[in-house]
């Protein structure tokens, strides 16, 4: 069965998707990431959805509940990557996700979730900067 | 028979449609005219031969309705009216009926024949041209639309992550379709972190507008832009008031200050060059 690969870089994990999400993947990829959040005690998750040239309400949801539970676990979610297409669909299906942030790619959406989580003002796990 | 006289035909012909002013003071040259006139007189009279003389729709007639169209559409190009461009077939009936009256003399029945024949026959013809000049026409205005909208939603790179997008004109859904793309587009390709909108002229904001200015910034923060909308005027504030209406975005009065927000925001600074010592 394909998996979604997880990968730690600094105090972030790293979530590219690179296919089409069906439930069951999509059940798969929560149990990963929220098992590796506890696991590496990460504080930020990024998600690459630069491959994906459909989004639809389903991954819409799919990803606010992983930032639900990514917030619930202390780490911030950023989604990176998205395509003007897929952005004007959502827009249009009037799904903004709410909650989540974003940014254009993934070297921003480190640089805003390393941003985000000085800004909590805690002690970070490590240095990455 | 039309053979025969066809280039005493196009010589009345041609001096009908001069003399009637189908000319139009100079908009179409005399020798484009005779070319025309002489190019369909040729293509005419080989249909003619194919024997089908009350369907110009059929293969044999193919030539001359590509003639035409291509008559019509060089006149619309020119400004003719359809009636002007019509003009050219119908003022075909003069020489022709003079000729076919010279020709059968003396047989009136074969002469009505003939003419109402040939004046079937050309009323199809000009029919069929002032359709194509219809759809020219139709074409040009179409097209002139298309690259209105293009032209009135330009996106400009103002400074290092920064965009501004200058509304002109109304908003509707086409429109903001336009605008989105072209922004995000603009967006990837940029980098830009901070895009400005500003809706100065905008001429009037009621919910419709306000609907598609909050979709335009939603996508954009998607995007991973934030977005600030300048250029609001003192009734455009009043307006949004009164409806109700919840922007949910930073607005500025003016796009200076707006910019002057953006580079705060992506922390860079403007500074006067120090004046040079004397």
């Amino acid at each position: 069965m394909e998996q979604i690969p997880i990968l730690k870089v600094g105090r972030c994990l790293l979530v590219s998707i690179q296919i089409d999400m069906h439930d069951k993947l999509a059940m798969a990829l929560q149990d990963d990431l929220t098992q590796k959040l506890v696991e590496t005690r990460a504080r930020g998750v990024l998600i690459d959805i630069s491959a994906l040239d459909l989004v639809d309400s389903f991954i819409g949801r799919m990803l606010s509940n992983i930032a639900a539970m990514a917030r619930v676990l202390d780490a911030q979610t950023v989604v990176v990557g998205m395509r003007p297409q897929v952005a004007i669909t959502l827009v249009e299906l009037g799904l903004t996700l709410t909650g989540i942030q974003t940014a254009l790619d993934v070297d921003r959406g480190l640089a805003l979730i390393n941003r985000l989580i000085d800004a909590e003002g805690e002690d970070g796990a490590g240095g990455a900067h | 028979m039309l053979e025969k006289h066809q280039s005493k035909l196009l010589t009345s012909w041609v001096q009908q449609q001069l003399a009637s002013g189908s000319l139009r003071s100079g908009q179409i040259k005399e020798d484009e005219l005779k070319e025309h006139s002489e190019k369909f007189l040729r293509e005419f009279v080989a249909s003619l031969k194919s024997g089908q003389t009350d369907d110009i729709v059929g293969a044999g007639w193919s030539p001359v309705r590509e003639l035409l169209g291509e008559v019509s559409r060089s006149r619309a190009l020119q400004g003719f009216t359809p009636s002007e461009t019509a003009t050219f077939i119908f003022s075909l009936k003069g020489p022709l009926f003079t000729l076919l009256r010279e020709e059968i003399k003396g047989n009136a029945q074969v002469l009505g024949d003939e003419i109402w024949t040939a004046t079937k026959l050309i009323d199809k013809l000009g029919l069929y041209t002032a359709e194509v000049h219809q759809q020219s026409r139709d074409d040009i205005i179409r097209r002139q639309a298309q690259e209105l909208l293009e032209l009135s939603t330009p996106v400009v790179e103002l400074w290092h992550k920064i965009l501004a997008l200058p509304l002109i004109g109304t908003l509707d859904s086409e429109r903001t379709q336009t605008v989105m793309e072209n922004l995000l587009n603009h967006i990837v390709k940029s980098g830009a972190e901070i895009a400005i909108i500003d809706i100065t002229g905008v001429p009037t904001v009621d919910t419709l507008v306000a609907q598609h200015l909050i979709k335009t910034v939603s996508a954009a923060r998607l995007m991973g832009a934030d977005c600030i909308i300048s250029g609001i005027r003192p009734q455009i504030a009043q307006t949004i008031v009164h409806l109700g209406l919840q922007l949910d975005v930073v607005s500025k009065a003016t796009m200076a200050d707006a910019f002057a927000l953006a580079l705060k925001r992506t922390g860079q600074v403007v500074n006067r060059a120090a004046a040079k010592p004397a």
